[in-house]
């Protein structure tokens, strides 16, 4: 804690007298309490729109500047356009909704979980797992008992840099990017044990989920191909519910408090070690869920690399929801458009798909410093989301 | 940093004391899994080659008795933890713990038959090299407060450019390309979290998701194409230092490496005597302890964290063309592998001070290279579990250390002039 950081910030002033960081006037900006039309909307749309710009930029350099309007011609009909396109940005707003709640839920409590990736990978796990391993089972047992698992291995994967971080204070940042890494291999290890590994193949995959662990599909009675699943409802819930955990609860004002200014919070009499925990538990256990969604939704097994990099647009995603549940169902709703409408550029125009992904942290650049959105753009547009996560010795 | 003691006053029992007791725990766990599974699981003898190829240097001893010694000295530090504590060099203590540890896994995986340490070693050297590189650029960074978590973007896209354009022009221009690389994107870090005042953990995982992306989709739509005209730079060679390199053991294993382990021991000298014996490390430090009152003495406190983010930059850049010219010698996606932020967990084990990152950064490529090393032995562990060996060896190190350590007392802040 440095003399000037007091002295610039004294608007703000915590309970205990000596708060680490001004942390309430960034939840006013991360998190505004009385909407700000421009701060809430028009900075994300002109971020999503430079992103874009930029993205097409991308698009002259390597391929040519013929090729950016059939790119995104492609990328809006295959994210808008038909039943079908409909129902895939839904599909795929589903995980990005659930593991965006993750980050977001993380960052309201002062903890930056960028290890939503190795929660999918350990929840999806167990998820299938559960799902091929008990057989006999009604899909009102089953599906729960799946989707339990689901969040239990993300749970367990989220609390473990939770508790390191609450009892020895190594950064989550550090801990949980390197239990993405111990997930992957982990993971790599469970494909090949006999019990797990499909019959007959010497590639990494598992069996399949049963029929009664599933997410029914929503759709199928228009037809059978489309693939919007059970998770969808389950991911608005799930919002909601964060939504209450966080807004209407006492846990969930402590969660808060915990992260406004954890000085305070600790001389109100609250337990920082185990609020900590907690909010990795559960944003793990998110995490987990979101995997779960996958497997259980979308692919019925679980093979290498099935997170396709959901756990990192989560962090765009929840940084452009404003860390807000809502925002975050509406940020998950775009970024699934870009995911569906992605894969039809990169098949129909021969941009590839992680182009997308480019886009995506441009967007997140624009969010964090809506001073440069100003700066080109000449609106007035708020402050950047200056200071987030705590250093390493906080 | 005051007031974060005060916090875990209010909180709990004192930090310190407790990690003492969680460093006992540790080496309470370590001894008895070296007694249960490396002594009482070793018989014979086991032999550490430490020749070349020729030569014949062997160090041979029972597996079993150095699994008991070691299970003994990890019993014995353990019992300080818990009783008076280590204090101030526990780092040191712990680092040479984990290389027993290593020793003691080694001979037990070795036992009966005869094992290649030289070559483990040199594997070290060089595994070790882009993690300290990333290091080395933490350490610039966060002298003047400013968090660098973009160390893995900068040494990813520095491996993409050295592949590039070293194969489109040569190698050496390569470098160049990839050193320049990571001064852009430290450029963009510094922008962000100077200028603009953004979360600089945030930046820094805005450049990593960045330069995943970009990299994947330039990858994926160039190189995967036309691998021969756009990804094949060649390997730069190890190049023999005369005379040194024919001291017995350590000449092979230190002086006779490829151009970015020379280049590794040059950049850590410079940083050190820069930082600590020069008037811009001086200020750099200054900048990075108190901003208010270097600026109060004239110090350009703005200019002195460009200059020192930009610096990381070139260097983390220069480090990640080790991964292609260095090792592989070409791109693939995601190659870096999170050894980025295993360099900023060396840079923390190392105390923020050059030589110490370098160390650490040995531990972890130490780590890094059993993998390889024991895959060859065929010891019963799945590889996939030596696999996890750098990343778990990562987590022990941040979660043992941390807080212990002492970082710029402004680290992570930004500064606003008045």
């Amino acid at each position: 804690m440095s003399q000037e950081e007091q002295l610039t910030t004294t608007e703000e002033g915590d309970i205990a007298g000596r708060g680490p960081r001004p942390r309430g006037r960034l939840m006013e900006r991360i998190a505004p309490s009385q909407i700000d039309w421009r701060s809430v909307v028009l900075v994300p749309l002109l971020a999503v729109f430079s992103a874009l710009v930029i993205g097409a930029l991308i698009i002259v350099l390597t391929e040519g500047p013929g090729d950016v309007i059939p790119a995104y011609v492609a990328l809006f009909r295959g994210a808008f356009v038909g039943v079908s396109a409909i129902s895939e940005t839904l599909t795929a707003a589903t995980p990005l909704i659930i593991a965006g709640l993750s980050v977001a839920l993380g960052f309201r409590a002062g903890l930056f979980n960028i290890g939503v990736e190795g929660q999918m990978t350990i929840g999806g796990m167990t998820a299938v797992m559960v799902g091929f391993m008990l057989t006999g089972l009604p899909i009102f047992i089953h599906l729960p008992l799946a989707i339990l698992a689901g969040f239990v291995g993300g749970a367990i994967w989220g609390g473990i840099p939770g508790w390191l971080r609450a009892q020895t204070g190594a950064h989550e940042v550090i801990t949980t990017i390197m239990l993405n890494f111990i997930a992957y291999r982990f993971v790599d290890y469970l494909l090949k044990q006999p019990a797990i590994i499909r019959e007959g193949r010497f590639d990494p995959i598992s069996r399949d989920v049963l029929p009664s662990a599933r997410l029914p599909q929503l759709l199928d009675w228009i037809n059978p191909s489309l693939r919007l699943h059970g998770g969808f409802i389950l991911a608005l819930l799930l919002a909601w519910a964060i939504w209450w955990l966080l807004f209407r609860s006492t846990v969930g004002f402590e969660f808060r408090a915990v992260g406004s200014n954890p000085n305070a919070a600790a001389y109100a009499g609250m337990s920082v070690t185990l609020t900590t925990v907690l909010v990795m538990a559960i944003s793990g256990g998110l995490g987990g869920l979101a995997g779960a969604n996958q497997t259980l939704g979308v692919l019925y097994s679980v093979s290498p690399g099935f997170t396709s990099g959901i756990g990192f647009d989560a962090i765009a995603l929840a940084l452009l929801g404003k860390s807000h549940p809502g925002g975050v169902v509406l940020a998950g709703l775009l970024f699934g458009a870009l995911r569906a409408g992605g894969q039809v550029m990169q098949v129909r125009s021969g941009v590839g798909i992680d182009l997308i992904v480019v886009v995506q942290a441009l967007v997140i650049v624009f969010i964090a410093a809506p001073a440069l959105v100003r700066a080109i753009f000449r609106v007035r547009a708020g402050e950047g989301a200056g200071q987030l996560t705590r250093g390493w010795s906080a | 940093m005051t007031t974060v003691e005060t916090t875990a006053d209010l909180v709990r029992v004192p930090a310190e004391v407790k990690r003492e007791r969680i460093l006992g725990v540790v080496y309470l766990v370590l001894a008895a899994i070296v007694a249960f599974f490396f002594a009482m699981g070793s018989e014979g003898d086991a032999t550490f080659r430490l020749g070349e190829a020729g030569q014949d240097i062997d160090l041979t001893f029972s597996a079993a008795g150095f699994a008991w010694v070691t299970a003994a000295i990890f019993a014995f530090l353990a019992v300080i933890h818990l009783t008076r504590g280590i204090g101030k060099k526990s780092n040191l203590v712990l680092s040479i713990a984990l290389v027993l540890f290593a020793f003691a896994f080694l001979a037990w995986a070795a036992a009966g038959s005869s094992f290649s340490l030289l070559g483990m070693l040199r594997t070290t050297v060089a595994a070790s090299t882009p993690i300290a590189f990333g290091a080395l650029s933490g350490v610039l960074c966060e002298r003047v407060a400013v968090i660098n978590i973009g160390i893995e973007g900068m040494l990813l896209t520095g491996a993409f450019m050295s592949a590039v354009v070293g194969t489109v022009t040569n190698p050496w221009v390569g470098l160049l390309a990839a050193t320049l690389s990571g001064g852009v994107l430290a450029l963009g870090l510094a922008v962000l979290a100077i200028r603009y005042r953004v979360d600089q953990i945030i930046a820094g995982v805005v450049i990593n998701i960045f330069a995943l992306g970009l990299t994947s989709f330039l990858s994926s739509q160039i190189l995967v194409e036309n691998p021969d005209r756009f990804n094949r730079p060649g390997v730069l060679q190890a190049i023999r230092i005369p005379l040194l390199a024919d001291i017995p053991v350590i000449g092979p294993i230190l002086f006779n490496q490829n151009i970015f382990v020379y280049a590794l021991w040059i950049s850590v000298a410079l940083t050190t005597y820069g930082l600590f014996r020069t008037r811009w490390g001086l200020r750099a430090r200054a900048v990075g302890e108190h901003p208010k009152a270097a600026d109060t003495l004239g110090i350009d406190v703005y200019r002195m964290r460009y200059l020192n983010v930009l610096l990381g930059g070139l260097i983390a850049g220069f480090g990640g063309a080790y991964f292609t010219l260095g090792s592989v010698g070409a791109f693939n996606e995601n190659m870096t592998a999170g050894r980025g932020f295993i360099g900023l967990a060396a840079m923390i084990f190392g105390r923020w001070h050059p030589v110490g990152a370098l160390a650490a950064a040995l531990v972890f490529g130490f780590a890094d290279s059993l993998q390889v090393r024991l895959g060859i032995l065929d010891v019963g562990i799945p590889s996939d579990f030596l696999l996890m060996a750098p990343y778990l060896v990562t987590i022990i190190v941040v979660a043992g250390v941390v807080g212990r350590a002492r970082p710029p007392a402004a680290d992570g802040q930004p500064y606003v002039k008045e």
